[in-house]
């Protein structure tokens, strides 16, 4: 009997057979795979993070405590432009991964900084959107609706931020040491990240903006 | 320039803590003294500070969790000294405010600076000595993980004499930890070192399991994991999950407390029982997060002093599962009386009960691992065999307080109190003793002493049953809990008793102190050559004690699942070991400051931040991420050890080993 | 640790199968997953504006949609696949996802109790959204 026909789901039962490394018989596996995972088990909880804020916004996105609604604040416009510049640069985000699989320096710079660029106009447009509403009074400090909707949106806003740096940071590396097999890794840790926030964000704008002015 | 920080933050009017301080800082001082007098600093730093080898980390985890533990037992001393000596007319020796502090601080310690380290030590200790490797998944990030739960501590206990901790409880309930309530730094120092400590444990956990489930010896399937690895696995997936969520709630307090946020205020639209809400569905899985751990060590103990491989080994990872799931669905238990309906209280009775049925699994299967074993009872054992007993009874006292209307009645009373402390005690503290000296041999290739482990197991014993059992008597008579003046008379037989037993202790503790000194005076007697004192199963007893830098200098192959036990049975009818294998070099994990230079940075920002002094928490953020850049940038991220050295290194084992099977010639089989 | 950066049958989440074309691989995979994505994002933000959809339908509508955007994310840009590489990383997501869903289903559901047994009329909260 093949290893196969015994342990179908490949779970590492039956003895032997098997050289999956993740489910059992092949020892460690290999350092991407492994730097890999545990970025992942991280974004994991990252989302868990957000979901916390999530669930605060859902609780307190009716206390609005006499202050502005959702349909008096949330301008569409603006939160189609950052949906727009939020998912192109995740796209931009994949090509450099792509050249960097090739080994393409240029090109994969090139996304990279296009990513940035695109996660800087991002950035801009939320933060001109919180000065708007605190100039109009509307700051986290008029109710707990605001204040959830700061948490929340600003939290997405940090976590940009340091991915920029982070891009940056990476991206010099990058120009320094060329495509050695620690700075794929982050490049790869990156690209998981940066498309695990437009996740989030597809939370936001579905949870926050659109639902706030919903009919 | 100093934010709020100034003279008047010092105590000067309050002896207690000024004389606490003084005598710690001066024993603080003269150690530090001694290490200089002495020279070791050198080695600290190379062997130990900047180490990234998980053993060497899992022990000064464990050093400092049982450092946190003495100074978390002394509030508990305080407490319960106060309790008693407040009776009546008596007003007792601690004011009301410095009472607050204590009970908030006690509970702070032992779960996030006690209990955690140690039982993270004793994970990272062994984990991947279990798993056939060499070391974590990612060695550097270890060690940070493990200076910033020392940033946490360090802050925590700063408190003390700069300023003044939280006085709000373990956890601080809003609105009472909001800035109308708590304008002082207490609650700030509370926030700050969770927070810090806490991506400390969130980097451990993503850490291990990582480990756990992508680096382990060829051969070892999941079902062949040693069950420690197993509940292991399990407890970190909850460090994972529930961790940011106590992140994301004490960013929220944060947020309201600095920046006038509305998450949990009285005012505009804040809901403050969502605070409550959210930070037990952190709370919950703590809980398991901290006695998981504890159920994989008995595992190990039993089945090694039974002689006999574990029973039910697939039920019992079943049933580690079914905790770790399911324990996201009790948290509404600790506040059944917020006052939501009776459905939703049902709903989560009812999840409560079912949770038991896990860990009833656990015990029924530890039972069976026992029959017909043959036994030993050395002083880990004894720890297994007291936690078995107690456990089921803090369990059944859970049980009860699991629906809601005798919860009702049991809320907030002594008898919560003294449930939780028997589960945990009974539970998490048995289990890191009995950790501590199961794996001691392993860790430093001697062994701790059993007269004075047993007299510290049956003091300890003793005096926590005193302690506990008159709190479920007083809970019953309607005492509450955090009572800095009690007025009620009648109580005051089970308070001298509870205090009697808090007496008994500290000789149970005093014992432990004991056993260590007397341990290593005669470490010569107490050495372990073979690194199998115990006659383990698993494959941490395959390799040396204290074990080499790389553990194994060949990845053992797994073939079932007690790796060990087959080798030793092998070796022992062979009369031979397998022949040596050819050494090759073994690159390891270069040793790194990032982790100590990491927090050093964690503390000023923390510090700064409690402290209102904001131009020391953006240096401190500077640092850290020049940190990162340094450590990012560093070309060689590994040492190579040559065959020759491994060689040598192995070659020494298997004489060892070698002289122990012929010392064993006639041992049956 | 060993000296490989990829491993068979066992893959990094992000990264694509090591063997054979995935099809939701290399650029062009990107170029499909932000054409859907776009889609998406387009129908959530017309179900808003325009009236194709009954009203009180319409935040189901969007929890569809957001959920359907954000499988497109994983299967394009995260190359998350149902492979039997990818058992580990799928079963992690998994996890992640309950406890997500456990956390803010029964935070709200707790709380919204909580305002229909304690609050003042006035203050009552009718559920969200």
């Amino acid at each position: 009997m093949t290893a196969k026909a015994q342990d179908p789901y490949r779970m590492g039962r039956g003895g032997g057979g098997d050289h999956n490394t993740g489910r059992g018989e092949g020892g460690p596996a290999s350092k991407r795979t492994t730097v890999g995972y545990g970025f992942w088990i991280y974004l994991l909880s990252d989302i868990i993070l957000f979901s916390g804020f999530f669930a605060a916004y859902a609780v307190l996105a009716k206390q609005t405590a006499g202050g502005p609604s959702p349909h008096e604040l949330f301008g569409q416009g603006r939160v189609a432009l950052e949906t727009a510049a939020l998912l192109l640069s995740s796209f931009t985000c994949g090509l450099a991964g792509v050249a960097a699989e090739k080994r393409k320096l240029v090109p994969a710079q090139f996304w990279l900084l296009a990513t940035g660029l695109l996660g800087a106009v991002f950035l801009g447009l939320e933060l001109s959107e919180f000065a708007e509403m605190i100039g109009k009074g509307a700051g986290p400090q008029r109710s707990a609706f605001l204040s959830a909707f700061y948490g929340l949106v600003g939290l997405h806003g940090l976590h940009i931020a340091v991915g920029l740096l982070w891009l940056g940071t990476m991206m010099a590396q990058l120009w320094v040491k060329g495509f050695r097999p620690q700075v794929l890794r982050r490049l790869m840790c990156f690209n998981l990240f940066w498309h695990a926030l437009d996740i989030v964000w597809v939370g936001i704008f579905t949870m926050v903006y659109l639902m706030g002015v919903a009919p | 320039m100093l934010g709020k920080l100034s003279w008047s933050a010092i105590p000067f009017s309050q002896p207690i803590p000024l004389i606490a301080a003084g005598g710690v800082g001066l024993a603080l001082l003269a150690v530090l003294g001694w290490i200089t007098v002495k020279g070791h600093w050198p080695y600290l730093w190379k062997e130990w500070i900047t180490s990234v080898d998980h053993k060497r980390i899992g022990v000064m985890y464990v050093l400092l969790g049982l450092v946190m533990l003495l100074r978390g037992f002394v509030d508990a001393i305080m407490m319960r000294t106060q309790q008693a000596s407040a009776i009546g007319h008596a007003q007792g020796y601690l004011p009301p405010e410095h009472y607050d502090q204590i009970f908030s601080a006690h509970g702070t310690i032992m779960i996030f600076f006690g209990a955690m380290p140690v039982v993270i030590g004793l994970m990272n200790f062994v984990v991947p000595l279990q798993l056939g490797v060499r070391d974590v998944a990612f060695p550097t990030l270890n060690s940070t993980s493990f200076w910033l739960t020392a940033s946490g501590a360090l802050l925590v206990n700063m408190s003390l004499v700069i300023g003044e901790f939280a006085r709000t409880g373990w956890l601080p309930y809003a609105p009472l930890s909001e800035t109308t309530y708590s304008p002082g730094v207490g609650v700030d120092y509370y926030v700050w070192a969770i927070q810090i400590s806490g991506v400390g444990t969130l980097m451990s956990g993503i850490n291990l399991v990582t480990t756990i489930l992508k680096l382990r010896a060829p051969g070892m399937g999941y079902l062949r994991m040693p069950m420690f690895c197993w509940t292991a696995l399990g407890a970190n997936m909850l460090i994972v999950a529930a961790f940011p969520i106590l992140t994301a709630t004490l960013a929220m307090l944060t947020l309201d407390r600095y920046l006038g946020f509305h998450f949990f205020t009285n005012e505009a639209g804040g809901n403050m029982m969502m605070f409550v809400n959210l930070i037990w569905a952190w709370g919950h899985p703590e809980v398991y997060i901290l006695i998981l751990p504890a159920f994989g060590i008995f595992s190990e103990i039993f089945s090694t002093f039974s002689s006999k491989p574990l029973f039910g080994y697939r039920s019992m990872v079943a049933a580690t599962l079914f905790i770790v799931v399911v324990s996201f669905t009790v948290w509404l238990h600790h506040f059944f009386t917020m006052g939501a309906g009776a459905d939703v209280n049902a709903a989560f009775g009812i999840a409560t009960s079912i949770i038991a049925v896990g860990t009833g699994v656990k015990i029924y299967n530890w039972l069976f691992t026992m029959y017909g074993g043959r036994l030993r009872f050395p002083t880990p054992m004894l720890w297994s065999l007291a936690f078995m007993t107690t456990f089921v009874i803090g369990g059944m006292t859970g049980v009860l307080l699991a629906v809601p209307p005798a919860d009702f009645m049991l809320h907030n009373s002594m008898f919560l109190v003294a449930h939780f402390h028997n589960v945990i005690n009974s539970g998490v503290i048995f289990g890191a003793f009995a950790g501590i000296t199961y794996w001691f041999p392993k860790a430093f290739g001697f062994r701790l002493d059993e007269f004075w482990g047993k007299m510290a197991f049956w003091l300890t014993l003793a005096g926590f049953l005193i302690v506990f059992g008159a709190l479920y008597v007083l809970g019953l008579e309607g005492m509450t809990r955090r009572l800095q003046h009690i007025d009620f008379t009648e109580w005051a037989p089970w308070l001298y008793v509870s205090v009697a037993g808090v007496g008994v202790m500290i000789l149970g503790v005093a014992s432990q102190i004991i056993q260590i000194v007397v341990s290593i005076r005669n470490r010569d007697q107490l050495r372990d050559d073979t690194g199998d004192p115990w006659d383990g199963r698993s494959l941490e007893w395959a390799t040396s004690s204290p074990p080499p830098a790389f553990n194994f200098a060949v990845l053992p192959r797994v073939h079932g699942e007690e790796p060990y036990w087959t080798i030793k049975r092998q070796a022992i009818e062979s009369q031979g070991l397998a022949d040596e294998p050819e050494y090759e070099a073994i690159e390891m994990p270069r040793d790194s400051a990032t982790g100590v230079v990491t927090a050093f940075f964690a503390t000023l920002i923390g510090f700064a931040m409690i402290w209102s002094i904001w131009w020391l928490a953006a240096l401190g953020f500077v640092g850290a991420y020049a940190t990162f850049v340094v450590f990012a940038w560093r070309d060689e991220e590994e040492k190579e050890i040559p065959a020759e050295e491994v060689a040598r290194i192995d070659r020494a084992r298997r004489a060892a080993r070698r002289k122990w099977l012929e010392e064993n010639r006639e041992q049956p089989a | 640790m060993s000296e490989r950066e990829t491993d068979s049958g066992d893959t990094a989440p992000g990264d694509e199968a090591a063997e054979g074309e995935e099809f939701a691989g290399g650029t062009s995979g990107y170029v499909v997953g932000l054409g859907l994505a776009a889609l998406l994002t387009a129908a959530a933000f017309a179900m808003v504006n325009l009236p194709l959809v009954w009203r009180p339908a319409i935040p189901m509508a969007l929890v569809v949609l957001a959920i359907a955007q954000m499988g497109i994310h994983l299967v394009f840009f995260l190359h998350v696949t149902t492979g039997p590489d990818n058992t580990n990383n799928v079963l992690a997501l998994a996890f992640g996802t309950l406890v997500v869903l456990l956390l803010i289903g029964g935070s709200v559901w707790i709380l919204a109790h909580l305002d229909h047994n304690m609050m003042p009329m006035g203050r009552q909260m009718h559920g969200f959204p």
